[in-house]
């Protein structure tokens, strides 16, 4: 391991060339670019061999990952607002495909009006379209994940895309020292890409077929499982990265101080470092309080959150995004998992930052 | 050796489609992945081909095919070439077809990016002149004076006021390797076609006109018959685009008439003799600059 | 070769692939019911331009030997052959 000052998109940048992708297709969108220009200087410098595209679009770009997913290849994209919007119709059909295409969306704001800075509304607004959707908290984590994802999604039980987001701006653009893993050690936890969901020039498929009524519900039940499937696949994912990097994630859901706590606050994304600080203060005050970081929101920790909160008084969810006319997301979800649960507890909703607001 | 009826492959890799009877389209489709063969890796975006091939568990491409997005053809194209290419395989040909409003519309952004990129790949637009899957809208290569569903023939517009997009030429302004159009009229001409950018490295382009009887309004037998007469008449022609230079293929000793070619099809029943004069005299000037410019 | 008619309609959940990914040219329906009218080869007639084989839309006709046939499983009696065939071999005829 090697340690370095990198950016979340540097770093992210670090973890793609670590999972060796062999097409990335990628269009520029502020905040997202440094992850691009940084893969197109690995490149270059041959120290990553990959065929890199330089499509019109992210609705190229999406498609040309499908496209080279469909023959087996290891894909790699990264978008932002805007882009994730452009490229939208491609995201139900990946994740309908099967394929297994890792994309990191640097978290933005979406127009109207126009706004480049971080909030979460662009990725959570894809939030129902197929894909696994995991939110960084800080520079390391974007390393690890971005190399983890490609282990979760292409796993036989899964065959899911995934999404990695990364708050735009305090996120992508914020240095930390972060360990770079070897490229030994890399290749001992991601292993190749296999499928049969492939077209074959020795066992010639047809692929991304149209279903009827008959077996429509059949192909998305089976979409959805393999989707639910990746909550253990997660877990063995971080199980197996522990072993070689020695850094433990704790899947879902990440709990501090949640325990004992009356109050908790429910986030997600690179705010929860903030959080936490916050959680110190009270703590010191003798304020019983905790903080559980939401990860993931696809699959969506329903049991995890109701063993989090369960014995609390009180839970809040401070979000980056609003749902027009209801509230946030987050929050709806989080709801959703207490009334499976059926635990009853006053809940609150906060909505922030968004347009990069942050005070 | 010319490649033709007698020496074309006998394996046929677009079978038991549900196409209408006489389709020009998959005509287009069936002749050219004979001459591509077995390794040929089809894409085919949302459309007409489409919707009559992949229909699970009915599935009638026997060589390796994939749906697209609608615009997404050549991106997908891009990505299977790459794709393949990054694993060390080399022995295929990544082929596209899209109709015209796949291509010309909202696909040409795509096709546009591909051809900048200089992709190893070949698209073959299949224009059957309108939206015929959808039900007969129009589309930029629906030609001036046609009845669509969405230009309709009425007293105060005569059908469809503008005239068919020039994309083979806006195709070869890009300097791609290679382009040329054809007619499912002249299928000999087509194979040659195919042949050729089977060999050529780098972005093909073949435009193959490709009537539709349902949308163009002939019987499911005239397909073929109109396909050749509108090459004859003058309307369209068969070229190609090569090392920056334009040839001409096919030059008629003298033009069909124009009218008969136009009033076989209901789609141009509702044609006046202004509207015929005026479509006559842009092939005229259309021919001009071919006499100009084209070998 | 061609794809050809299976026996086997993969249709319920345990049958169905994981992934839209599927065997290629796998058909389990024929197309001949949407035919009115067929066409009939007088193969004596036959000059063997197969021009007909050619710009069959469906691929239907096929060289079998020294003489021409056809998959009347998949033809559609579009009448294409029969209006391309120079010595009037082919003729459409009724369905009865």
């Amino acid at each position: 391991m090697a340690k370095k000052f990198l950016s979340g998109n540097e770093a992210f940048a670090y973890g793609v060339r670590l999972a060796r992708p062999q097409v990335i297709s990628a269009y520029p969108i502020t905040p997202q670019t440094i992850v691009v220009e940084k893969l197109s200087e690995f490149v270059e410098d041959g120290s990553l061999n990959a065929e890199f595209i330089h499509v019109e679009s992210e609705h190229s770009a999406l498609s040309c990952a499908i496209g080279a997913s469909s023959v087996g290849a290891r894909a790699f994209t990264a978008t932002s607002s805007q882009g994730l919007l452009y490229m939208a119709e491609c995201l139900p059909y990946a994740a309908g495909g099967r394929f297994p295409i890792v994309m990191m969306n640097a978290n933005r704001s979406t127009a109207l009006p126009w706004n480049i800075y971080g909030d979460q509304r662009d990725s959570i607004s894809q939030l129902d379209s197929g894909w696994i959707q995991a939110y960084a908290g800080n520079a390391q984590e974007a390393l690890d994940l971005a190399l983890m994802s490609f282990y979760i999604a292409e796993h036989s039980e899964v065959s899911t895309p995934f999404m990695a987001n990364l708050d735009g701006f305090v996120l992508t653009h914020t240095y930390e020292i972060v360990d770079v893993p070897t490229q030994e050690q890399a290749d001992a936890f991601l292993p190749g890409y296999e499928t049969e969901n492939k077209l074959d020039l020795q066992n010639p498929r047809n692929l991304a077929f149209s279903a009827g009524p008959d077996t429509n519900t059949f192909f998305k039940y089976k979409e959805h499982l393999g989707i639910l499937n990746a909550s253990e696949i997660i877990d063995k994912a971080e199980e197996r990265f522990a072993e070689i990097f020695g850094r433990r994630y704790s899947g879902l859901t990440e709990s501090y101080q949640t325990e004992d706590a009356e109050y908790i606050l429910i986030t997600l994304g690179s705010i929860s470092g903030l959080v936490r600080e916050a959680v110190d203060k009270l703590r010191a005050e003798g304020k019983r309080v905790g903080l559980l970081r939401l990860r993931y929101l696809r699959p969506f920790p329903n049991e995890e959150i109701a063993n989090a909160v369960k014995n609390a008084n009180a839970l809040a969810v401070l979000e980056k995004d609003i749902s027009f006319g209801n509230e946030g997301t987050a929050y709806t979800n989080v709801n959703s998992a207490l009334q499976k649960a059926g635990i009853e507890l006053p809940t609150s909703n906060y909505i922030g930052g968004l347009g990069g607001k942050n005070r | 050796m010319a490649i033709n009826a007698k020496t074309i492959s006998e394996t046929e890799l677009f079978y038991g489609h549900k196409a209408c009877a006489g389709c020009g389209g998959s005509l287009a489709v069936r002749i050219a992945l004979k001459v591509l063969g077995e390794n040929a890796v089809a894409v085919l975006p949302a459309g007409c081909m489409s919707a009559v091939g992949f229909n699970f568990p009915q599935l009638c491409f026997g060589n390796n095919a994939i749906i697209s997005t609608f615009a997404g053809t050549a991106s997908m194209l891009t990505g299977v070439e790459a794709g393949l290419r990054a694993q060390g395989i080399t022995d295929f040909h990544a082929v596209g077809f899209a109709g015209d409003g796949g291509t010309a519309d909202i696909g040409l952004q795509a096709l546009s990016g591909a051809i900048d990129r200089n992709d190893d790949i070949l698209y073959i637009c299949y224009d059957n002149e309108a939206y015929m899957n959808t039900g007969i809208q129009k589309s930029s290569l629906t030609p001036f004076g046609a009845r669509t569903t969405t230009t309709p023939a009425g007293k105060n517009i005569r059908g469809n006021l503008r005239p068919k997009k020039n994309l083979f030429e806006i195709v070869a302004a890009h300097g791609i390797p290679y382009a040329a159009t054809a007619s499912v009229g002249y299928l000999n001409d087509f194979m040659r076609k195919v042949e050729k950018a089977k060999q050529i490295k780098g972005t093909k382009y073949i435009h193959i006109l490709a009537p539709c009887p349902t949308g163009w309004g002939v019987k499911t037998d005239e397909t073929v018959e109109i396909a050749k007469e509108v090459v004859d008449c003058g309307l369209w022609y068969l070229a190609e685009y090569e090392n920056g230079d334009f040839t001409l293929n096919h030059r008629p000793k003298e033009f069909s008439d124009v009218s008969a070619y136009l009033r076989r099809q209901s789609r141009f029943k509702h044609l006046t003799d202004v509207d015929i004069e005026i479509i006559t005299r842009s092939r005229d000037k259309k021919w001009e600059f071919i006499n100009q410019n084209f070998k | 070769m061609k794809p050809f008619l299976r026996d086997f309609v993969p249709t319920s959940y345990k049958d169905i692939p994981d992934a839209t990914a599927y065997e290629a040219g796998y058909l389990v329906t024929k197309n001949a019911g949407w035919r009115n009218i067929r066409p009939v080869i007088d193969n004596t007639k036959c000059v063997g331009c197969l021009n007909c084989y050619l710009y069959c839309p469906d691929g239907v006709i096929f060289r079998e030997g020294s003489k021409i046939n056809i998959d009347y499983d998949f033809c559609k009696g579009c009448g294409i052959c029969s209006k391309i065939c120079k010595p009037g071999a082919i003729k459409m005829e009724a369905e009865k």
